[in-house]
């Protein structure tokens, strides 16, 4: 097996050495009855045979880089420049550990110190933290983080168009805690007044799940006025021309980060960022990379603030979160630098433009309707006949039009979620815009 | 080693440089809510050269499975083959969507059918979940499928989890996530758990037990049948922490030990990168009883179709999606090389290594437990007078080793954990025992050599104490 170097000769010299015959005398602690069991898997192929394998399994999905694709809702179909995976998947940095002994590691925590600076300033807050396993993960801790800070304190407020898959996320982290998870509609600013003295947080989604973007501006001082922390769930893209949390009030900042860099790989994995203002930095679980210096002085860094972690505090720690999604953060990293000040951006322009130019395409057409107010990347289209039967028939001819909302609101049937980036050209939108109203004559 | 420093990123920024050009917008502008936008953006500005250079060179202030031996004990450092990454840079991988549709994807639905399969037969499980993001997500999941199942029959008294005093802090950190009470078992003095403590604490409020087997300590568990009756007697349930399956896969199946349910990281026996610190993931297998509460969805067949479907009773949903995907694909393309026979000869490789290293240290370093050990054995770095494991650990670094795990378990004074991996060879073996006994008669010889180092890295040991007073966390231009 090309994985294991040793030779028989190799494993007979080192079975005598330790003194048995034969391996099977290392393993006489199994119970007997129960070892080597016939587990009735196969037996190993060549490396040529698992990636035909591989490669036929992975032709049978309808993918983005072969249809004029429209479909966002939480996994985004950006540009990854060629810079990121080709730097990312170095060896010396895919294969590394957990940069436990810093003095072998300062690649991987230079790295993720880079990405907490970006980011921090991206969301306008003054730390963010070495990364969860998603957006939906980030924002479950980010409410914990609220309701443990809040000590009495059990009322939840989400916004009813926060990511349905998030709010079950949200439901399974939160299940040993006494808590009231309530729903607000539209507005926040509205809703911002509902924030009371049982309340521990209230949530924003910008953009929320639908893409409309609301002006957020005042609802921070109401939720504070109430004694409760204001947390804000983003979109890193959107942040490449709208203002940020941070500088909108927001206490806790939460983000999917999986378009910065990131491919959609099925839903995983992806990016859960977490930042928040100076007040709650020893607050926030998951690893920290701070500045450090040697006895030269030199500059290095190392993870931090571990009090709050639970290889240290045991069943007192902030979490039970070990490892973070390491390899994504990095590939964010190289994304936010090699795209930098002008070009995030200019990402976010040509998805405003490109966004808007098919939201007023498809506004024409007969029977359709978009819904109206600000929205970034995604809009909502109300459609002449079922959603999911006109995104079925047009996945027929390779165009993957959107969302059906009756995936997950079962009432919403006549409504499809579309989502434009850069990657959409325009005649790609305006194949779009025929086809709807083609299978909807 | 790189030791030249690199300059951060925001350092080397020039104004007006950009390292990606985008395409022209080929529709007309819209206008913005000017109102809503921000005035500045702070991101650093740079050429594309440059970039690489950055992150090129900070490469090569790591160490690395791929250019260094790495024998950290309880992370399973082996070799990650390079297949696994082909097979998951597929573009019909990488540009496949979660929402559209099962019909659309079939190629990845079988996959993670296929990967569900292989993995249940490596356990013995009736089913399995692979969405856990990692280990600790698998725990969390496995905890919550105790408590549902217990609730379910009416015990739903029972929140007393028993943890032993070797295990990994993600698991009483886990217990506190669920809303369990946590009581520490005692081992005993040949590394197991001590069963008259075990069975003083086992009542009607006991709703089970989480055990590492083969434990921190590198041992295989020998009451591990008995452990199980007397948990299963008194009415709870055994969680197994998989954390070290690489000493047994293909040896012997956790569920006929008694196991109802457990995790694997697939990162570690499944030989998928670490990536600097992620992503995992902690695939959570449970037997007959917990089947129905699998976290979900999970990938079943539908007459001739594959889909994604919730399991009846699920806790439900952990993260957004399906798993980390990406990385079943390399478990998968990992799992399909190596085959059955694959898997116990990994094993059995795993842990000759383990026990070969532990003969050619054993003299020098004492190793607490002296038994057989499975894929990895807990030495002492006390071998010298004002020497700590911690200064044998940086000196290691000078001979161009990763350190062992150090200070863990934490029942162990001193602790190296050392953990060869089946993929290294005798010679790698043998040089090491090499260094860490010259590093044992310096420490004796000359120990200022040792507290001294690392002496050839890009920093030397750092303050992190006061790191930790005034954290620095963010660059501050």
């Amino acid at each position: 097996m090309p994985f294991i170097a040793n030779s028989d000769a190799d494993r007979a010299a080192m079975l005598a050495a330790i003194g048995v015959k034969s391996s099977d005398e290392l393993f006489l602690d199994i119970p007997a009855a129960k070892r080597y069991p016939e587990l009735g898997l196969p037996d190993g192929i060549s490396e040529l045979e698992v990636l035909r394998e591989i490669e036929s399994l992975a032709s049978r999905n309808v993918a983005a880089n072969t249809c004029a694709w429209f479909l966002g809702a939480g996994a985004y179909n950006h540009f990854i420049p060629s810079v990121v995976p080709a730097l990312a998947m170095r060896g010396e940095f895919l294969s590394a550990y957990t940069p436990y002994q810093p003095e072998v590691s300062q690649g991987t925590l230079q790295a993720i110190f880079e990405y907490q600076s970006m980011a921090a300033k991206l969301f306008g807050v003054d730390t963010v933290n070495a990364s969860h396993y998603d957006g939906a993960t980030a924002l479950a801790e980010a409410v914990l983080m609220a309701y443990n800070h809040g000590a009495e304190r059990k009322r939840i407020l989400i916004p009813a168009a926060l990511h349905p898959e998030y709010k079950e996320v949200l439901k399974t982290y939160l299940t040993a805690f006494e808590v009231d998870i309530a729903e607000y509609e539209g507005d926040p600013k509205a809703a911002a007044a509902k924030t009371d003295a049982a309340s521990c947080c209230f949530v924003a989604s910008y953009p929320d799940f639908e893409g409309r973007v609301h002006d957020l501006t005042g609802v921070a001082d109401a939720v504070h006025a109430a004694g409760a922390l204001f947390i804000v769930h983003t979109d890193p893209i959107m942040l490449g021309l709208f203002k940020s949390p941070g500088e909108l009030g927001a206490d806790i900042v939460t983000a999917e980060g999986q378009a910065l860099g990131n491919a959609m790989n099925y839903g995983g994995p992806f990016l859960g960022m977490m930042g928040a203002t100076q007040k709650f930095v020893r607050k926030m679980p998951g690893r920290i990379v701070g500045q450090a210096a040697d006895h030269e002085g030199r500059r290095g860094f190392v993870l931090t603030l571990s009090a709050r972690e639970q290889h240290i505090r045991r069943e007192k720690a902030v979490s039970n979160i070990c490892s973070n999604q390491g390899l994504v953060m990095l590939m964010a990293t190289i994304y936010l630098e090699a795209l930098g000040k002008q070009g995030l951006k200019a990402v976010a322009e040509l998805c405003w433009n490109k966004a808007h130019y098919a939201a007023a395409a498809i506004a024409k057409l007969p029977g359709f309707s978009v819904a109206p107010g600000v929205f970034f990347k995604e809009f909502v289209v109300k459609t002449p006949r079922p959603a999911a039967e006109i995104a079925d028939k047009l996945a027929r001819r390779c165009v993957v039009a959107g969302l059906p909302l009756s995936r997950y609101y079962p009432d919403r049937t006549h409504e499809l979620l579309v989502c434009v980036t850069e990657m959409n050209t325009k005649a790609q939108i305006e194949l779009l815009a025929s086809s709807l109203a083609e299978v909807t004559k | 080693m790189n030791l030249t420093p690199e300059a951060l990123a925001y350092e080397i920024s020039s104004p007006g440089r950009v390292g990606v050009a985008l395409p022209l917008c080929d529709v007309p502008a819209a206008a913005l809510p000017a109102a809503m936008l921000r005035a500045e953006l702070d991101l650093p500005e740079l050429d594309e050269l440059t970039v690489v250079r950055h992150f090129t060179r900070l490469s090569q202030k790591n160490f690395s499975i791929d250019t260094q031996y790495y024998p950290l004990g309880s992370c399973t450092m082996k070799y990650n083959p390079k297949a696994n990454d082909q097979a998951a840079s597929q573009p019909g991988w990488k540009n496949s969507h979660p929402l559209v549709g099962d019909e659309y994807s079939q190629g990845s639905i079988e996959l993670m059918h296929r990967l569900q399969e292989g993995l249940s037969a490596t356990g013995g499980f009736a089913g399995v979940s692979l969405q856990p993001a990692a280990g600790a997500q698998g725990e969390l999941a496995g905890v919550l499928m105790i408590r549902d199942y217990l609730r379910d029959i009416g015990q739903g008294q029972r929140k007393k989890m028993l943890i032993p005093d070797s295990a990994h802090g993600t698991n009483p950190a886990t217990c506190t996530m669920v809303g369990f009470e946590v009581l520490t078992i005692p081992s005993n003095a040949e590394g197991g758990v001590d069963l008259d403590a075990l069975k003083a604490a086992c009542d009607d409020s006991v709703a089970g037990i989480m055990i590492t087997n083969p434990s921190t300590l590198g041992l295989f568990e020998r009451n591990i049948e008995l452990i199980a009756k007397i948990v299963h007697e008194a009415g709870g349930l055994v969680y197994g922490d998989g954390a070290n399956m690489n000493a047994i896969a293909g040896i012997v199946r956790p569920v006929d030990l008694g196991i109802d349910v457990m995790h694997y990281n697939l990162h570690k026996t499944f030989s998928t990168p670490h990536g600097g610190g992620g992503p995992g993931v902690g695939m959570v297998g449970a037997n007959a009883l917990l089947l129905d509460y699998l976290p979900g969805p999970i990938a079943v067949i539908q007459g001739a179709k594959y889909a994604m479907a919730m399991p009846k009773k699920s806790i439900g949903r952990l993260k957004s999606f399906y798993g980390n995907f990406a990385v079943l694909v390399r478990a998968y393309t990992y799992l399909r090389m190596l085959g059955g026979n694959g898997l116990r000869r990994m094993a059995e490789n795993a842990v000759i290594n383990a026990n070969y290293l532990k003969v050619l240290l054993e003299k020098t370093y004492k190793v607490k437990y002296p038994r057989r050990c499975m894929h990895e054995f807990v030495a002492m770095g006390d071998v010298a007078e004002g020497v700590r494991t911690l200064d044998i650990a940086k000196r290691l670094i000078d001979y161009g080793y990763h350190p062992p795990t150090i200070y863990f378990p934490l029942i162990v004074p001193e602790a190296l954990m050392i953990e060869p991996t089946e993929t290294e060879s005798k010679e790698t073996l043998d040089a090491f025992a090499t260094a860490m006994i010259a590093i044992a008669e310096e420490a004796k010889a000359n120990p200022a050599l040792l507290h001294e180092a690392p002496h050839h890295t890009p920093v030397g040991r750092l303050d992190e104490v006061a790191a930790a007073r005034c954290p620095i966390l963010c660059y501050r231009g």
